[in-house]
């Protein structure tokens, strides 16, 4: 794998998914060292008016805690941030997210592409989108938009995904850094951690 | 469109907006505020943000327009039920118990949807005639759309799964009287409220209230103009008044946010303990 992409510049990750990315995403989130420094926001699409049950589901295996983030909370390192049901949740300038009842993007609230385009805006090349599993097309444009600014786009393999139309629609629009099994994603950020460590 | 919006260009179309409309955008949140206006540009097949100043300067009245795109107008009925369950069980009951009435303000009222679910919750309490309601927006279309208060059959369905989960014990459809498709709110139910058009940033203060609802307005704003607006709500507010926001929102960034305390953390609601 290209070296130029193991810094320890990065400001954000964020992490798209729908049907069939809930379970390599817990995987995912179980082993992360507790201590990952770059702050993660998760944007899967969920049930719109349970609005509890989905964060405890996430959290029992993951190292790290997982918050849904108020509107205009700050954004602190390490921090593990899902998007509420039934809100949008964007990325400000000035490190702040805010949450947004716009109508549906892509039938989708939360909508990936909303999330993604919002961290794009503000951290530009210091950003990585990862694209999970996931029946529609919501997350590509995001992608698109982590790329134009010159941030690191990762899908998971379509062969793997149980799901491959959000995967390969975000490689139909936009360059894909890495096509990688999940468990390859994990390896990927364990490789950027040590980046963090030196 | 394709490019970015950049932030001066935003800002040449607030500052325009303001000396010449007297709205002031200037402290929107910037990434749905951005948004907004990319719609707008995209909807009438502008150029660019200059174009769309350019129209503003050729037919002013097209401002009425930009107003009902750029505010954002999704709501339901019952939304959060547990929040609806507890003005119910609580809130509302104190406050009745204390002054035998109730004075609410529904600031960001949108099509109207939480005040139709105010009515409906106070007449299943018995206590609607005991209550004064005053719901306001900034945008006039959506004021009248709010006085209407006709819904299609399509949002009813999220309507009535939301009141059953709120624990509602009557037949939800029985409030509205459908006519094509459309169900109109049965008019004594909302007789008691007064719609007007108000605008958070620019307009004062004009009464006091036991309960205010502002809930999912204040996300569309930055945090200098939560702080201004906040403290309007506080100065509307009696002594002991409550203030509901979104479930998401949170007081605790304000400057003032030491004269409330927390009531339900959970449903969010505040209550004022000092002025």
């Amino acid at each position: 794998m290209n070296s130029s992409f193991f810094h320890n510049k990065y400001k954000g990750i964020v992490i798209g998914g729908s049907a069939g990315s809930f379970k390599p995403i817990t995987k995912l989130l179980a082993d992360l060292p507790k201590d990952f420094p770059i702050p993660i926001f998760l944007c899967l699409h969920r049930l719109k008016h349970v609005r509890h049950g989905f964060i405890e589901a996430l959290s029992i295996k993951s190292s790290k805690p997982i918050l849904e983030p108020l509107d205009k909370e700050i954004v602190r390192p390490g921090m593990v941030y899902l998007a509420p049901a039934n809100y949008h949740l964007c990325i400000e300038l000035g490190n702040t997210m805010s949450l947004s009842t716009e109508g549906l993007v892509n039938n989708s609230r939360p909508a990936i592409d909303l999330t993604f385009k919002s961290a794009a805006y503000v951290y530009k090349e210091k950003l990585i989108g990862i694209l999970f599993s996931g029946a529609n097309k919501d997350g590509a444009l995001g992608m698109k938009a982590i790329k134009d600014k010159g941030g690191v786009t990762i899908i998971q393999d379509p062969e793997e995904s149980m799901m491959n139309t959000m995967p390969l629609s975000a490689k139909q629009v936009t360059e894909i850094d890495f096509c990688l099994e999940a468990e390859k994603i994990t390896n990927f950020l364990l490789d950027l951690y040590k980046a963090y460590q030196k | 469109m394709q490019r970015d919006i950049e932030i001066a260009e935003l800002r040449r179309l607030t500052q325009y907006i303001d000396d010449n409309f007297d709205y002031d955008f200037k402290n929107y949140a910037m990434s749905s505020f951005t948004r907004r206006v990319r719609r707008v540009i995209e909807l009438y097949k502008f150029t660019s943000v200059e174009a769309l100043i350019k129209k503003f300067k050729n037919n002013p009245s097209f401002f009425q327009e930009f107003v009902s795109e750029i505010t954002v107008n999704v709501t339901e009925m019952f939304r959060d039920p547990t929040f609806w369950s507890s003005l119910r069980d609580e809130i509302i009951p104190d406050v009745i118990k204390e002054h035998r009435k109730i004075s609410i303000w529904h600031a960001g009222c949108s099509s109207g949807e939480e005040v139709i679910s105010m009515c409906i919750l106070l007449k299943e309490l018995d206590c609607l005639e005991s209550a004064t309601i005053v719901a306001t927006d900034i945008d006039q279309s959506i004021i009248n759309k709010a006085k209407k208060a006709s819904f299609s059959a399509k949002n009813m369905e999220l309507n009535k799964q939301n009141y059953e989960r709120y624990g509602g014990k009557n037949d939800f459809l029985s409030y509205f009287v459908e006519d094509e498709g459309f169900f109109y709110i049965k008019p004594e139910l909302i007789e008691r409220v007064s719609f007007r058009v108000q605008d958070l940033v620019k307009g004062n203060p004009f009464s006091k209230f036991d309960l205010i609802l502002c809930r999912n307005v204040m996300i569309y704003f930055n945090q200098t103009l939560q702080n201004e607006v906040l403290k309007k709500l506080h100065g509307s507010l009696f002594k002991y008044g409550n203030l509901a926001i979104g479930s998401k929102e949170s007081l605790i960034w304000c400057d003032i946010a030491n004269k409330f305390v927390v009531v339900n953390n959970e449903e969010k609601i505040y209550k004022k303990i000092k002025d």
